[in-house]
């Protein structure tokens, strides 16, 4: 193909990308203003940290349940394994919204746990709307991503390997740490940043459940909307923008591309 | 065969559960929105009041997401594949590059892209206030999954020798992209075409900041019944929005277990 020919084909794609992504953005970082004024703010401190933990212990979360269900599911072969991998991939581009939708089913005032504890103790148990609320909603829509990555990397494992460390003697226990766990440390670090750099960003799931948990999307959208302060919601979302460019731009090298739709 | 030991017992049981975490609200949402009343318990018998009371309020809404929908997989498929096929031509560094261009719109929270869209395009015209103004968001954020999927599938292929070997034999350039390119290319472009749908569909996060009263999407609407409407009412819009998204997604995991 000629250069001008390639150039061509990607002109409109070009075109749309410059006006409608390059230009809103360059057009936020105009209106940021005072950054360092916006940052420094107690109230957008706290939310970044609140934002920072809950983010990192949903990736701690997933990685360990998502990491056991999807290295079991690449390497056993058992009736009823298809069934739980499609269980386990559906709502994978389940957007935040539904997912808020799922947590009210599962911890809200008529939800199965608060009828299943009235059943049993004769009280309601309710937190959808609390940050434990916002935490299980987070981990339901990481587990399917973090399933697909790590059953991906587990599938190449090599299996001389653990042939190896068992042919000299190794346990169960000891394949796992020392052979499997290794071995699956790449696909775990992709996953857990694009896991992180997700909840970072997610802003469905929190706008459905909680108005009055100050995540950083729900401070930006309320600077934006209620207060019309446009300077403080522009640079929170660049930073924003830029903390969960640079996680997923560390993690993209190892992994393909991942849906951060939620 | 592997022994099967406490170990892998101990395993299913996470992986279960797990699974169970996932599945049990989509069912319990299922029944729930054609429950008659569900404080009274599912056996107050079931209905589909809720989900006609739901067609009637936000039937609005489910059009605005096809209609968005539709256009976003014409505009992704007319953007997408000639910019895919341009990219698989392309040197290597070039190639990598301009993907890496395409792909910051998924890495961007879509709250700041949106933002940046009501500041830069917001006093323009009509367009504020058209349902085109949520499709350009929804255009740019989907793009990488059509290039990306319609990549992957020509360069696991041996495209540019039959790309050649038309030219030799005088086919114009767009009669060889519509003959030879497009249906060696049709598996990722099939892919590409059920995930920008799902994702247009199910976008909120710049839906709600670019929509207006009139222009109101699904998620939308479901976001405002979830927040101040009965669990039933709720959960019938879901159901709704499942009808639509799951036969998408489950073509998808066939066409990904055929590969």
């Amino acid at each position: 193909m000629r250069a001008s020919t390639g150039a061509a084909l990607a002109a409109p794609a070009a075109i749309v990308w410059l006006a409608f992504f390059a230009l809103p953005l360059a057009r936020l970082a105009l209106e940021g203003g005072d950054y360092l004024a916006t940052l420094s703010q107690a109230r957008h401190l706290r939310s970044l940290a609140l934002t920072t933990a809950l983010s990192a212990a949903v990736t701690l979360a997933t990685l360990l349940v998502a990491g056991i269900a999807g290295t079991f599911l690449a390497r056993q072969r058992f009736a009823g394994r298809s069934l739980l991998v499609a269980c386990l991939t559906l709502p994978l581009a389940f957007p935040g919204v539904v997912v808020g939708g799922m947590v009210i089913m599962l911890a809200g005032r008529q939800g199965l746990i608060a009828q299943a504890s009235d059943l049993l103790f004769g009280e309601r148990i309710v937190f959808a709307y609390s940050i434990a609320g916002l935490f299980l909603g987070y981990v339901y829509f990481s587990i399917p991503r973090v399933v697909l990555t790590v059953m991906a990397a587990a599938e190449i494992l090599d299996p001389r390997l653990e042939e190896a460390a068992r042919t000299l003697g190794a346990s169960n226990w000891q394949v796992v740490r020392d052979v499997i766990v290794p071995g699956l440390t790449p696909a775990f670090l992709a996953a857990g940043a694009i896991c992180f750099a997700t909840a970072m960003g997610a802003f469905g799931t929190a706008f459905t459940l909680a108005t009055r948990i100050e995540v950083l999307p729900m401070v930006i959208y309320s600077e934006f909307t209620l207060a019309a302060n446009f300077s403080a919601a522009a640079a929170l979302s660049l930073l924003l923008a830029v903390v969960t460019w640079a996680v997923l731009f560390l993690a993209r090298s190892r992994a393909g591309l991942v849906s951060a739709a939620a | 065969m592997r022994r099967r030991g406490g170990g892998f017992h101990a395993a299913l049981a996470v992986t279960v559960l797990a699974a169970a975490f996932l599945v049990l609200p989509m069912l319990m949402v299922i029944l729930v929105g054609v429950t008659a009343n569900w404080f009274a318990g599912p056996l107050a018998g079931l209905s589909l009041r809720w989900v006609l009371q739901v067609i009637d309020n936000y039937g609005g809404t489910i059009l605005v997401s096809l209609q968005i929908a539709l256009a976003n997989l014409a505009a992704t498929l007319l953007l997408g594949v000639p910019l895919a096929y341009a990219l698989a031509c392309a040197p290597g560094r070039l190639a990598r590059a301009v993907e890496e261009l395409i792909v910051l719109p998924v890495a961007v929270p879509g709250i700041a892209t949106a933002l940046g869209m009501v500041l830069a395009w917001g006093t323009v015209g009509g367009f504020r206030s058209h349902w085109s103004f949520i499709l350009a968001g929804h255009v740019v954020f989907t793009l990488p999954f059509m290039v990306r999927s319609v990549l992957a599938v020509l360069r696991g292929q041996e495209f540019r020798l039959w790309d050649e070997a038309a030219r030799t034999l005088g086919a114009p350039f767009w009669r060889r992209f519509f003959t030879v390119i497009v249906p060696n290319a049709r598996g990722g472009i099939l892919a590409g075409s059920l995930m920008v749908t799902t994702l247009s569909i199910g976008e909120f996060n710049m839906s709600l900041i670019l929509h207006t009263p009139f222009t109101r999407t699904l998620p939308v609407g479901l976001a405002d019944a979830y927040a101040s409407l009965r669990i039933e009412v709720g959960s019938a819009y879901t159901l709704i929005f499942f009808a639509l998204i799951v036969p998408l997604l489950v073509a998808m995991q066939v066409l990904a277990a055929r590969r």
